[in-house]
């Protein structure tokens, strides 16, 4: 009687599924409650609780929430990169009879969290900050279509995050790998929490996601300033457009087949199964065709990043624009036609295997146009050597290398032979790290001031560029090597003395990168300490070329005071060559959206119902799922939304805004 | 809003200058989707119950045909598309969502049924091995 009561309560939560019996991971909770209780600690202090909620947690402001996405996917590189340097290390020293240190049973889950992580709570959530932060101000709007969807949005991101980082404590996460193949991630095969954990986190990150590309799409088709027609856009919203584009149009296939799969597991459906007409193959097939996009979804708006960069500091208007919007626009419909490049050895025959093999590599025509592009850009430019200019310089260099070796894993022949190899590992490393992060790091490099109306300081950020990049070659050139000798993904042991070497070279290739990572959170803490010295008074550090250098850095809370009309593609050149002069008088009230809890309580009622259905706590789930239709059916009563802010306020902060310019100059 | 005024449209009262004439939007436009729906989908329940068709293989590739006119039918009366609204982003994003829908399809068809073909040997020709 009372274990059937605990049952109901608990489900199959026990004391058991607590992780006591692992040093490593007893270890690492005391320190992230530690670090977590020092930094609560600091918040109450300094009595921050009620300017955190009102000003950043409830804010529908776009550039608020762009921010909290940078600190969101910048705190999960942490716990990516931990995961990897335990990867590193354990491969290191696991030779001649040695188990290393980690267990098969953690070994899997950290390899598995690593690129979830990385992928999910990584990258998406720093490319869609950059995007939420930069794309209103580009296109001269005052937020983006749904300010709340947008906050609401966030919330659901950071809900599937602390999902995933909640298996790190309570239970255990998937050992399948990234993509949680079946019949592996089938309830015969993974029967404990683990798969549960991905398939919950990522459904419910998944919404947000989703719900952001809706918002950004109609926010760039329904808000742009006029005078811009889409072929006047800056670059970057070009990007984001067909980014967003690929997000509505990938995610939902990564949430049915996701649904799938949990059908599979909760109410013993058979489509993945080995038995009973299943088939695995068809989960392989679809979330590739997610799968696919996803890598362009990352890449696209970075490749919008290094056009603002290049243009900006070769002081040239971007060489090719109308190349460079094709080029976009077709990767965007091409990554849809090559999916089936990620199993060539699965066993579709040659037809279908020289098909997709093709296609693939159609694909580096654009992206070689487009870095043509960029370096016609800096020839005969005044190229300044600032930090973003120097990552997207060390990007083209490595990006190239990256691509390269794409092309030769897109002949299926050559597939065979290095399918599932470190060759692949080092691949995909090559292009995310020197395509989608170094891009991260320019895009942050340069529009910081922007947001902070202070520069990041120079020193500490050259250092982690040169940590980063000499890292990088470290770690993943040893890969390429390994890969080319057999070595397969995914190992634990070696049995090959001479193997060794490389994975030494390739973890002291690690530690220049955790150095990199260092410096770079020295350089935020550095800037911030020297905030006076670096200030940007002028609201364009670098001159640039977009309207978003038009405003105050950082910008007011209405971005424009008057919506801008557009001539050119780089609005803000034509506008300083044309001698535009800032409006003084004559402002009116802005209306705005006004702030809403509403957001958050959903993304917290979220966990509830994903933490109900992974642990079978079905009263939780319950709660969770009523209690998320309730808040969001209450919320659609709230017509107190929006506000103006009257002209008075407006004059004032304009009036301030000609102060600084008159100081700055 | 736009300067667009909604021209040719054929419905009373269009005269408050949206550039996003919702030109379906009346009682008839509704019951007439109505109609069209409930009709195209009782052909469909009929075909089943009666079992007119011989093959299976008939029955449901008009009932997909069926479902494909539904489809249709609800874009225009219910979701209002036309080639103008929107300024022609409703027909383009539909436009797009068909060409990846195609893609899609298509290409899992073909790519199963290789992989049917080569990897599940025991649902093909072992049967008919010796």
């Amino acid at each position: 009687m009372q274990s059937s009561i605990a049952k109901f309560i608990f489900g199959r939560l026990t004391l058991d599924s607590l992780p006591f019996d692992v040093p490593i991971l007893v270890v690492t909770f005391i320190v992230v409650a530690l670090g977590a209780i020092a930094v609560l600690g600091v918040i109450t202090y300094f009595r921050l609780w009620g300017y955190l909620w009102r000003e950043w947690f409830t804010s529908v402001d776009h550039k608020r929430i762009g921010v909290m996405y940078m600190v969101l996917g910048i705190i999960m590189l942490l716990r990516g990169f931990a995961d990897a340097v335990m990867m590193r290390s354990q491969q290191a020293i696991a030779f001649n009879g040695s188990e290393g240190y980690l267990p098969p049973h953690h070994y899997d889950q950290v390899f598995t969290a690593h690129g979830v992580i990385m992928i999910f709570f990584v990258a998406m959530p720093l490319v869609t900050g950059l995007m939420n932060f930069v794309v209103p101000l580009q296109i001269g709007a005052r937020d983006v279509s749904f300010p709340f969807l947008n906050n609401f949005s966030f919330w659901m991101t950071v809900a599937g995050a602390i999902i995933v980082m909640i298996s790190l404590f309570v239970g255990e996460f998937a050992r399948t790998g990234w993509l949680a193949y079946p019949p592996l991630s089938e309830t015969a095969y993974s029967p404990d929490v683990g798969v549960d954990y991905y398939i919950w986190g990522l459904q419910v990150a998944g919404i947000g996601t989703l719900l952001s590309g809706v918002n950004l799409i109609c926010t760039i088709i329904k808000m742009r300033a006029p005078g811009m027609t889409l072929m006047k856009m800056p670059v970057f919203t070009w990007t984001a457009l067909c980014t967003n584009v690929l997000i509505v149009a990938a995610f939902p296939v990564l949430t049915a087949v996701l649904a799938l799969l949990a059908l599979d597991r909760y109410v013993g459906t058979n489509f993945f199964t080995n038995d009973f007409g299943g088939n695995p193959m068809m989960y392989v097939n679809l979330i590739w065709i997610w799968g696919h996009p996803e890598v362009y979804i990352l890449i696209l708006p970075v490749f919008g990043i290094f056009s603002e960069v290049t243009s900006t500091f070769s002081g040239k208007k971007l060489f090719g624009y109308t190349s460079m919007v094709y080029a976009t626009v077709v990767i965007t419909i091409l990554s849809y036609l090559v999916w089936l490049h990620h199993f060539f050895t699965m066993g579709s025959g040659a037809s279908v295997n020289s098909f997709f093999g093709i296609t693939t590599m159609v694909i580096s025509i654009p992206t070689g146009a487009k870095m043509f592009n960029w370096l016609f850009t800096m020839y005969r430019g005044r190229i300044r050597f600032e930090l973003p200019m120097m990552w997207t310089v060390a990007f083209m260099l490595t990006f190239v290398i990256g691509g390269m070796s794409g092309v030769l894993l897109a002949v299926p022949p050559a597939d065979f032979v290095l399918h599932n190899s470190l060759f692949l590992v080092a691949h995909f490393h090559n292009v995310i790290i020197g395509g989608v992060l170094f891009g991260l790091f320019a895009g942050i490099s340069f529009w910081f001031p922007k947001a902070f109306g202070f520069r990041l300081d120079p020193f500490w950020g050259k250092a982690s560029f040169w940590f980063w990049v000499v890292g990088f070659y470290f770690a993943f050139m040893p890969l390429y090597a390994l890969g080319l000798m057999g070595v397969t993904r995914r190992l634990r042991v070696f049995d090959d003395p001479s193997l060794q070497v490389w994975f030494l070279v390739a973890a002291f290739g690690a530690f220049l990168i955790a150095l990199g990572i260092l410096c770079f959170l020295i350089q935020i803490g550095v800037s911030i300490l020297r905030r006076d010295q670096l200030r940007d008074l002028t609201g364009d550090p670098w001159h640039g070329r977009t309207l978003e250098w038009s405003t105050s850095s950082p910008p007011p809370a209405y971005n424009f005071a008057f919506t801008p009309v557009i001539h050119d593609s780089d609005a803000w050149w034509d506008m300083k060559e044309r001698g535009y002069v800032r409006p003084l008088a004559g402002f009116k009230p802005i209306h705005m959206p006004k702030n809403t809890g509403t957001g958050m309580i959903l993304g917290g009622l979220s966990i509830a119902f994903a933490f109900g259905m992974i642990w079978y706590m079905w009263w939780m789930a319950a709660f969770g799922f009523l209690g998320m239709l309730a808040v969001a059916i209450g919320h659609t009563f709230d017509y107190h939304r929006d506000f103006d802010i009257p002209a008075d306020e407006v004059s004032r902060v304009e009036a301030e805004r000609t102060r600084t310019l008159a100081a700055g100059a | 809003m736009s300067a667009n005024l909604p021209a040719g449209h054929g419905t009373a009262g269009h005269d408050h200058g949206h550039d996003t004439a919702p030109g379906h939007a009346t009682l008839r436009g509704y019951l007439t989707g109505f109609v069209l729906s409930v009709i195209l989908t009782a052909i469909p329940f009929w075909l089943v119950m009666s079992g007119v068709l011989d093959s299976k293989q008939a029955t449901a590739m008009a009932i997909m045909a069926f479902a494909v006119v539904q489809i249709v039918v609800h874009m225009i009366f219910f979701l209002h598309m036309d080639a103008r609204s929107e300024g022609g982003w409703s027909l383009m994003a539909l436009i797009f969502t068909l060409i990846l829908v195609v893609i899609a399809l298509t290409g899992s068809l073909w790519v199963m049924y290789h992989l049917n073909v080569n990897m599940m040997p025991g649902m093909h020709e072992m049967k008919q091995m010796p």
